[in-house]
């Protein structure tokens, strides 16, 4: 299978200002094949974000390698990653500061065109009635601004902007995180068919594990700027052998019976340590259960334990 | 059966808007038992909030009053009481914890000198066994070197830290009734199951009654003894938490529980959705207020409200096209 993007051991390192660095992605590598959707899951801090926006050249790339299609986008810089932007757009979180309140939708839509001189400006006007009918909205709603939508309309809108340069790649933010549940099910199904429909590749950022299992064909947990478990999102919920990944899907609240009144399912003490100046050994000793000394003197690497099952820990 | 702690009857509050009058909430009626877990659940707007803000007294008014029903806390109606009288019962007998521990924590006081200060307006201790209190709590809510931590300001602690701060808080004139307002909405996953851990380890310690609102199913499923589903302002069903989770009533219920992406579904089907948007308060109609977006609406669900029909011991909805048998239970 051909890859659409191929990221190689990226990092991205932040001096702190006090002399510290903040290690938000150490050495994050992954493929996505095209028409594929890869997830990234992880809590505050895990670098999944940093990661999205590295991949969008959003953040300064530290070291490390970002292919999109042969295009070396890691490594380019001013006209030519300008002309290579159509290829790469992305979604964001938040639907509300995401989009700008004083331009009507249609020329939010319209101006990915305009920046970046995609098709005859007369034509532009028909293109952005396209995409709003894509998403699911009445082309003439492009002349409303974004405070008369809902939440769930203004992610559609944020998602016509992303698919007006007819993209190969859409980064997803945890696009689904400010809405409510029966507006995102709309949002996620409609992620889904404009898969199905265009080939589009994603990579999908989130901290729910049942929107990723919904979403993604694999899936990679990120633990403090490093990805402790990569594996298809069947094979990762079924036997998830990473303990975080274990700990992670043993707290997600889920309506099965066995969880009823179990007052949380906590498995992990404490907050996911600071990416400041990390301590020695695997990134997740302090917290895991089953740590042992070597945990806190040696770093893990991905191992893969099954085919298309990747784990960092020296106990998998 | 032991005496409800909280029991709300037909509670109404209405806002006056430019737009009209919103009934913000409409005929709500609960109670909550010592020791008991309500979740109140809904979508943003449902009026859950506004459920919690009104037991408080906290409406904002204008616009906003208490136009019927009554709010019994202890055999008392709290929407007779003074402010004076509601301020004394705020914090000490009926506590509160919010969504976002860092704006609900004031930046410029430790965290120490905050619980201190609540345990003094309503005890007559001296500062320095209420700073000691202060320090006891935060042991009990699991914050590892309490005194140091009493010391600490709120910038100092991490996002599930703060929230422990502000269950300490809460508790620490040991409240009748809690109202947990989305407090693990900001946290992480695995942190959000400590903190629902504590309060349950609290409730069951305590007898506190707990008081959940949440948009989140899952979190209904792992904490409530009982839940009310709320849409638009009213409960349109209510019951044991099992009872409304395995066999919900509602149309409305059945659509928000089916929506949720699950670990355990089936990954290549489509959610199913609840089609269109909630309607805004100032424009329902005189029927049932889910009727525009249900599949199951007839003509007659836009004639009148709908009565709650029980479907079982203490599990009822409101949905016209049950009381008809319709809908199979």
């Amino acid at each position: 299978m051909s890859q659409l993007l191929s990221v190689r051991d990226l990092r991205v390192h932040f001096p702190t200002g006090r002399g510290g660095t903040i290690h938000a992605v150490d050495g994050v590598s992954f493929d996505i094949p095209r028409g594929q959707t890869l997830g990234i899951v992880g809590e505050s801090g895990s670098g999944k974000t940093t990661t999205a926006l590295a991949v969008m050249r959003l953040a300064p790339i530290t070291s490390g390698k970002i292919d999109l299609d042969g295009i070396p986008i890691s490594r380019i810089e001013g006209q030519e990653l300008r002309r290579a932007r159509p290829r790469f757009q992305m979604v964001f979180q938040d639907p509300f500061s995401s989009l700008n309140p004083r331009d009507r939708v249609g020329r939010i839509i319209r101006q990915p065109m305009d920046l970046l001189g995609l098709l005859q400006p007369p034509q532009r006007d028909a293109r952005v009635e396209e995409l709003l009918a894509q998403v699911g909205l009445r082309p003439e709603l492009k002349s409303l601004y974004p405070h008369q939508f809902s939440g769930g309309q203004r992610q559609r809108i944020g998602l016509a902007r992303a698919l007006a340069t007819k993209p190969d790649l859409i980064v997803f933010d945890e696009p689904v995180s400010a809405l409510d549940v029966a507006v995102q099910a709309q949002v996620l199904n409609l992620i889904r068919r404009l898969q199905r429909e265009t080939g589009l590749t994603y990579l999908f950022i989130s901290h729910d594990l049942g929107v990723v299992r919904h979403v993604c064909d694999e899936i990679a947990v990120m633990y403090l700027g490093r990805i402790v478990e990569k594996a298809s999102a069947a094979r990762i919920f079924a036997s998830p052998r990473h303990p975080y990944t274990q700990a992670l899907i043993a707290a997600a609240p889920s309506l099965a019976p066995e969880h009823r009144r179990r007052g949380g399912g906590a498995r992990l003490q404490g907050d996911p340590p600071s990416p400041v100046n990390l301590p020695p050994g695997c990134p997740f000793a302090s917290r895991c259960p089953i740590a042992v000394n070597d945990c806190r003197s040696r770093v893990p690497t991905l191992r893969e334990l099954a085919p298309g099952q990747a784990v960092a820990c020296h106990l998998a | 059966m032991t005496e409800p702690v909280l029991d709300i009857r037909n509670l109404k509050v209405d806002f006056v808007t430019r737009r009209g009058v919103a009934h913000v909430l409409d005929d709500v009626s609960f109670s909550v038992a010592a020791g008991e877990l309500l979740a109140i659940v809904g979508e943003s707007g449902c009026g859950k909030s506004m459920t919690a803000l009104s037991i408080l007294g906290l409406i904002p008014s204008p616009p906003g009053r208490i136009v019927g029903g009554s709010i019994l806390f202890q055999g008392r109606d709290l929407t007779r009481l003074r402010q004076s009288e509601l301020r004394r019962i705020r914090g000490g007998d009926i506590a509160m914890i919010f969504q976002e521990p860092m704006t609900s924590l004031n930046p410029v006081f430790t965290c120490g000198e905050q619980i201190a200060e609540a345990v003094r307006l309503h005890q007559k201790v001296s500062p320095r066994a209420a700073l000691a209190r202060a320090v006891e709590m935060l042991r009990a809510v699991g914050i590892p070197e309490p005194e140091l931590r009493a010391r600490a300001y709120p910038h100092q602690l991490s996002g599930g830290m703060r929230q422990r701060v502000m269950i300490a808080m809460a508790l620490s004139c040991e409240p009748r009734l809690l109202i947990a307002d989305e407090p693990t909405t900001a946290l992480d996953v695995t942190v959000q199951a400590q903190i629902f851990a504590l309060l349950d380890e609290l409730r069951q310690k305590t007898g506190t009654a707990i008081i959940l609102i949440t948009h989140d199913m899952g979190a209904v499923a792992e904490m409530a003894d009982k839940v009310a589903v709320m849409y638009a302002g009213r409960i349109i069903e209510r019951g044991p938490a099992d009872a409304v989770l395995d066999n919900p009533g509602h149309p409305y219920t059945r659509g928000l529980l089916a929506s949720i992406p699950r670990i355990d579904a089936d990954p290549d089907a489509d959610l199913p959705e609840i089609p269109g948007i909630v309607p805004a308060l100032t424009d329902l109609g005189r029927g049932c207020a889910f009727a525009p977006r249900c599949a199951l609406a007839v003509p007659a669900c836009n004639a009148a409200q709908p009565h709650h029909v029980a479907m079982s011991r203490d599990h009822s909805a409101a949905c016209i096209r049950l009381q008809a048998n319709e809908v199979s239970a």
